[in-house]
């Protein structure tokens, strides 16, 4: 196990230096970052002082090094733009990200199970089939229209719910968050149900399909003859053995949640990573995009490496055969 | 299944062989698959020959008219029998304008999944085929690029355009970034199917004959393994035709695609959703429903052909 998790390790670590020289790539090379921070009544001999002391007269490799030197402690240097630095206007608009994901996600997970238990015991139901037709349906309707379509009937026709922003929010340490209050969690709903349901859908057939596998296996008909309550086969037999790949879904599925959330939260102007990582793209300001890649390859690493482990802690086979080898 | 024919009296010829294959009896069986081709034929037809069917040039400014804005569907009050769907702020007729964006969706969407297939199956019969250190490196990139969602990738090649060019000139190849930055986040796929393959393919005796008579290995991967594992490309090609389209609205919505001045389906949706709140629904949700119509027949066209293709089913 420790041999396994030292390999991931430094696949990790790879996947983390291959990302960091593509953000590195388009900080130095992508536009010239001297004429990005300078007004044009800059002088030339000023415009090489800054190169100087930005060091960027310095060879490639020594500017790659600093560069990655800087992320590890965080330091992305300063927004063309706004002229703040990057890690603090991102950090300032990481709760909002967070939050928005964390809440779809585990709404994708505690609908999509009972809704694919369901759907993999009974599977000739006509509930079932309206939840297959619907699954089919939400993955062929994009983000940002099923957001849309959201807005226009919550929030334009019966006016129950906000369409833009987080309400209230809560300042507790550095942390915003917008749980504590009610108009924060009325603004979330429908932004975690857009971003969610994707997801949802997903983990839906994939639970479904594992359902229906397990059920035809041997143990659960003893467990059926041994004459042991439905409830208790269902749950605890059938659905506890196909959690493994619905735990690697969900938890590859985590970054392209925050990925995705780039697109919810533009429909909702949900003040996140991702809309300040819109912004920079079509403002051309390199030093957020570099930093928003290196975070989210960060998180997607990290994911990576977390949903791994919880293989061994899940599935006890994975520590046998191992343990004999 | 063996390999001689089930039917020995088979008709021959080309022809008459497709009308009697195991496929087009599969496709007819379903009758989901037939309205979803129908639908996407439709959507052909109408993307080929918008300037013909549109009733209107949304795009000629003299054909339009501020006086025509914002008039609502013909079945509502208001409503202007001209325009079938109504129109929006600028006086354009929604309907035309959805024939002309589903051409520029189609177009975007076809180049890029056959670009991603060309590069992703070149790469994928090269690593397959020379193993090795080559192999080694093509398949680890498509490991670190499949960590990323193709939205993200997309995005970043356009930020690193638009920095390149510069935001003038990239209105001239914005067509070509989107296409160039689709096929990028999408061509992992095909290189792992096909490399998967060709691992198998490049054992067999047909190969190592073609080796022996001193064929050169470019050759033989051309014209001997590549149509032995072209098969599941066709099925990832029609499913990433579905995810091409469905990236390229996202990103003319998210405002970094196609302008307004040749708008795809995701623009109109970006314009109409201004108009979401005054009560001009209708800017937005007809273009949102046609993407999401057309999306949802090549992704039924893409699971039969799946299942039909799949030797386990039959």
């Amino acid at each position: 196990m420790l041999a396994f998790s030292i390999r991931r390790l430094f696949q990790a670590l790879l996947v983390m230096i291959v990302v960091a020289l593509i953000a590195f790539t388009l900080f130095r090379f992508v536009g010239d970052p001297v004429n990005q921070m300078v007004g044009v009544e800059t002088t030339p001999e000023q415009r090489e002082a800054l190169r100087e002391r930005l060091g960027l007269n310095d060879a490639v490799i020594v500017q790659f090094a600093r560069f990655i030197l800087n992320a590890a402690q965080f330091d992305f240097g300063t927004s063309y733009q706004f002229k703040q630095p990057v890690a603090e206007m991102i950090g300032k608009r990481l709760p909002a990200t967070l939050e928005l994901s964390v809440v779809s996600a585990i709404f994708a997970v505690l609908v999509g199970i009972p809704m694919g238990v369901y759907t993999g015991l009974n599977r000739d139901s006509f509930l079932s089939k309206v939840f297959l037709s619907a699954s089919l349906v939400g993955i062929s309707l994009p983000t940002f229209f099923i957001g849309i379509l959201l807005i226009f009937i919550f929030s334009v026709n019966l006016q129950w719910l906000p369409s833009f922003g987080r309400g209230e929010v809560v300042q507790i340490g550095w942390w915003s968050t917008g749980l504590l209050t009610w108009s924060g969690i009325k603004a979330l709903v429908l932004p975690a149900i857009t971003l969610g349901l994707f997801q949802m859908t997903l983990i839906m057939r994939l639970v479904r399909s594992e359902m229906l596998e397990v059920i035809r296996t041997d143990y659960i008909k003893f467990a059926r003859a041994r004459g042991l309550p439905n409830r208790t086969v269902n749950y605890r037999h059938a659905l506890k053995n196909t959690l493994v790949p619905v735990i690697t879904i969900t938890g590859l599925q985590l970054g392209t949640i925050i990925a995705f959330a780039i697109i919810t939260e533009t429909v909702f102007q949900w003040p996140g990573m991702g809309l300040l990582f819109l912004q920079s793209v079509q403002n051309v300001d390199i030093p957020i995009m570099a930093a928003y890649l290196m975070l989210i390859a960060f998180l997607f690493v990290l994911i990576n490496f977390v949903v791994d482990l919880l293989y061994f802690y899940v599935d006890p086979r994975l520590r046998t055969e191992r343990a004999i080898k | 299944m063996s390999d001689e024919p089930l039917n020995r009296n088979a008709p021959q010829g080309a022809l008459k062989r497709a009308l009697d294959s195991d496929i087009l009896h599969s496709f007819l069986r379903s009758k989901v698959t037939v309205v979803a081709a129908v639908i996407t034929a439709l959507y052909f037809i109408g993307a080929l020959f918008a300037p013909w069917i549109a009733p209107h040039d949304p795009f000629d400014l003299a054909g339009i008219s501020i006086l025509d804005a914002r008039v609502p569907p013909v079945w509502m009050d208001g409503s202007d029998p001209r325009f079938l769907l109504g129109t929006d702020d600028q006086g354009r007729d929604v309907f035309s304008a959805i024939l002309y964006g589903s051409r520029i969706s189609l177009a975007v969407g076809f180049l890029s999944v056959i670009l991603a297939a060309i590069v992703g199956v070149l790469l994928g019969l090269v690593a397959g085929y020379v193993g090795g250190r080559t192999d080694a490196v093509i398949m680890r990139i498509a490991e670190v690029q499949l960590t990323f969602p193709a939205i993200l990738i997309a995005l970043l090649i356009d930020g690193a355009a638009r920095g390149l060019f510069g935001n003038l000139d990239r209105e001239k190849y914005v067509f070509w970034i989107l296409v160039f930055s689709i096929s990028l986040s999408l061509w992992v796929q095909y290189a792992r199917t096909v490399r998967g393959s060709t691992l198998v393919e490049k054992n067999k005796e047909y190969v190592q004959a073609a080796r022996l008579i001193g064929i050169p290995p470019f050759l033989i991967m051309i014209r001997h393994v590549l149509p032995n594992v072209i098969g599941p490309v066709l099925v990832i090609a029609t499913i990433n035709l579905a995810i091409a389209i469905v990236t390229e609205a996202t990103l003319s919505f998210l405002g970094v695609g196609v302008p307004p001045t040749q708008p795809s389906l995701g623009t109109l949706i970006r314009i109409g959703n201004d108009f979401l709140f005054s009560g001009e629904w209708w800017i937005a949700i007809f273009p949102g429903v046609a993407l999401a119509l057309l999306v949802l027949a090549v992704n039924l066209l893409g699971d039969w052909l799946r299942d039909a293709l799949n030797p386990k089913l039959r």
